[in-house]
């Protein structure tokens, strides 16, 4: 079945029991709390959202890198939470990751050539065929060849994160998930990065899921766009119709909240009062309320749905 | 008097290492009016926070940090005071605000006792009176219940709370000058625009000048009066936002403002090419020729000059910008920081 959706969650839940010192009562913190998506396949789709509102955790459990508490994820049709290890192991091949931070994901311990070279290992990949592989890799990353022999710290970050962006193209992944993959780096550099990025989809057809902070970059870059806060997802539209006309409250302030480099955008400012609440007590009803501008006394006991409210627009509000 | 608070002049911090020397602040001169919100921007190892803390003396003391150049406060110049006058001065005329609030609170106290030890020590106020100043500040910041707030200690607040708290003690003997070091990084956008409102609110209030040391062009367009722009230990222009955001006159200012994703905008980004140059081994000439779009020989043979551009206080240190450069190609830099995106 030839699948428009590559990937389709639904229900998604991850909670983490956690301790809260000695001899005292553990909490439940729902980082992830009924996620549902789906990605379309040669799409972006972004995630944004503040720290703590679960969009780390949602690209780690997508990659299986976490077990999901409940929820399904259907990559291609198939429910990836029943595969087996070694199941796993062979099909991961056809979604990879690009971390955030280009000093940690790297070993410093191997020559970039080997990095590259280390996915196509795991295929049984011929050395001559591997080594051609890796040279392509470095010339669309845009690292020159000869520095194929260096290691790591000779990098600076930008070419790090290059290096990483190459050894998750390694095995032609159809999804790649990228968590934050410019937040380290200056914006000189992290405009050749979303460049390139951009450029590699264009050429291969790549689907990303790319999860960022920030709201500028992500909407820049992405097809549609999912908000999220305090593990649910807010908002979810294509990238033009939110910013042109969000819905929900937190995405309008968030939206207001950037600050942005023209002296002339006099936009309305809306300053959100009180700080993101704990998600190991957040709030009943919708998660907003505590925060939102608008609440009225049934956003305080009823979770809004998360329903379509215009074509691919989704929100998650009472008052929209 | 002039109606400079302070005028840094020739400012040069170097290290020492055993690579060589690196010259994290090379020549750096500005000034500082009454009331203003100077933004000093740049990107990582520019030498933007190595230049405030050079200000603040906080750096020159080993052996390994040579600091020259003059830092003028009301005509006196801090490099000449001894550590002990230079003690007076900081915290009370001259404050600073770190990028970090989880280390820069002391986590044994609590955050009223680390407000009110300002007043204590630089004006000799009582224990009470300091207090009641620590929580005045409290509520200046708007820290909801402040009475309350002050007896808690620095894990009791969030991010957000913990850098107003730090605001909050910066404030404590109304200061002429904060330096704010990259003061919202660490915080959340939503956070980040109620403690921008909170600085906007104050300098409009006290008349406290601030100079504001970020990465962030977003913030200096919605914070700042002047900037000027680092690059690799040197200012390469400087001027009202309104000269930089919508004159820019040296193509790494324009290389900056084209980087940026504007909300919106579905332009293809115009990146700067290359990397900074490596501060051990710096060029001869101009530091930037190497990622330059508009390099010429003189470019790489000598450095420029900041020198003054079409208007008053608008300083650029470029070769187009000298000796009648600015024909041929000028006519297409002058648009690209112009673009609107809107």
């Amino acid at each position: 079945m030839a699948t428009e959706e590559i990937l389709k969650v639904e229900g998604l839940k991850k909670y983490f029991e956690v301790s809260n010192g000695f001899l005292r009562k553990k909490s439940i913190v729902k980082a992830v709390d009924d996620v549902s998506l789906t990605v379309k396949r040669g799409e972006t789709l972004g995630i944004v959202g503040e720290s703590g509102c679960g969009k780390s955790t949602t690209g780690r459990l997508l990659m299986r890198l976490l077990d999901a508490t409940e929820g399904t994820v259907h990559f291609e049709g198939e429910n990836i939470m029943e595969w087996s290890r070694s199941e796993l192991k062979k099909r991961r091949r056809d979604f990879q990751m690009i971390f955030q931070d280009p000093f940690a994901s790297l070993n410093p311990r191997m020559k970039v050539e080997e990095i590259i070279e280390e996915p196509l290992l795991t295929i049984g990949m011929e050395k001559k065929e591997r080594k051609e592989r890796v040279s392509q890799l470095l010339q669309d990353v845009g690292i020159p060849e000869s520095y194929k022999g260096r290691f790591p710290h000779e990098f600076s970050g930008g070419q790090r994160q290059r290096i990483g962006i190459a050894r998750a193209l390694a095995l032609k992944p159809k999804l790649i998930i990228a968590d934050e993959p410019v937040a380290a780096l200056d914006v000189s550099i992290q405009a050749q990065i979303i460049n390139l990025l951009m450029d590699l989809q264009k050429e291969y057809g790549f689907t990303y899921l790319f999860i960022a902070h920030d709201l500028s970059v992500v909407q820049y870059i992405s097809d549609r766009v999912g908000v999220m806060y305090l593990g649910q997802m807010m908002e979810l539209a294509e990238s033009d119709e939110l910013y042109e006309h969000p819905l929900h409250p937190y995405t309008q302030a968030l939206l207001s909240a950037i600050p942005v480099p023209d002296i002339h955008a006099k936009k309305e400012k809306i300053t959100l009062t009180g700080e993101v609440p704990s998600p190991d007590n957040p709030p009943s009803g919708c998660r907003f309320h505590t925060r939102c501008p608008i609440a009225t006394e049934r956003c305080k006991q009823e979770v809004p749905e998360f329903r379509e409210i215009k074509n691919g627009h989704y929100v998650a509000c009472h008052e929209v | 008097m002039s109606d400079y608070i302070m005028e840094v002049k020739d400012l040069k911090t170097h290290f020492h290492t055993k690579k060589g020397i690196v010259k994290a602040v090379d020549g750096v001169s500005f000034k500082v009016k009454k009331g203003e919100i100077l933004a000093i921007v740049g990107e990582s190892g520019c030498g933007k926070s190595v230049t405030s803390q050079s200000i603040m003396r906080l750096v020159g003391d080993k052996k390994s940090e040579e600091v020259t150049g003059e830092v003028l406060y009301h005509g006196e110049d801090l490099m000449k005071k001894s550590r002990l006058d230079m003690q007076k001065v900081r915290g009370k005329d001259l404050s600073m605000i770190f990028q970090d609030p989880m280390t820069s609170l002391n986590p044994a106290y609590t955050v009223g006792t680390q407000i009110a030890e300002m007043p204590m020590i630089h004006e000799k106020k009582g224990k009470k009176s300091a207090w009641n100043r620590a929580v005045e500040m409290l509520t200046k910041v708007g820290i909801p219940s402040p009475a309350k707030r002050a007896e808690q200690y620095p894990h009791q607040f969030s991010g957000g709370m913990r850098q107003r708290g730090v605001i909050a003690m910066s404030l404590a003997c109304d200061p002429d000058l904060i330096i704010a070091d990259e003061p919202t990084t660490a915080l959340d956008v939503t956070i980040q625009a109620q403690v921008l409102d909170i600085i906007r609110d104050l300098r409009d209030e006290t008349g406290t000048a601030i100079i504001m040391v970020t990465h962030d062009l977003g913030v200096v367009a919605e914070l700042c009066d002047r900037v000027a722009v680092m690059y690799a230990g040197k200012i390469v222009e400087q001027g009202t936002i309104e000269d930089i955001f919508d004159r820019p006159k040296h193509p790494y200012t324009q290389g900056l403002l084209n980087s940026v994703p504007r909300p919106g905008s579905r332009e293809r980004l115009k990146p700067i090419e290359g990397q900074p140059p490596n501060l051990h081994d710096l060029p001869n000439g101009c530091r930037f020729a190497e990622r330059c779009p508009f390099v010429m020989d003189q470019c790489i043979e000598k450095e420029p000059d900041l020198l003054e551009a079409e208007s008053k206080g608008h300083t650029v240190a470029c070769w187009l910008e000298e000796e009648g450069n600015n024909d041929g190609d000028r006519g297409n830099t002058e648009g690209r920081g112009t673009e609107k995106v809107f």
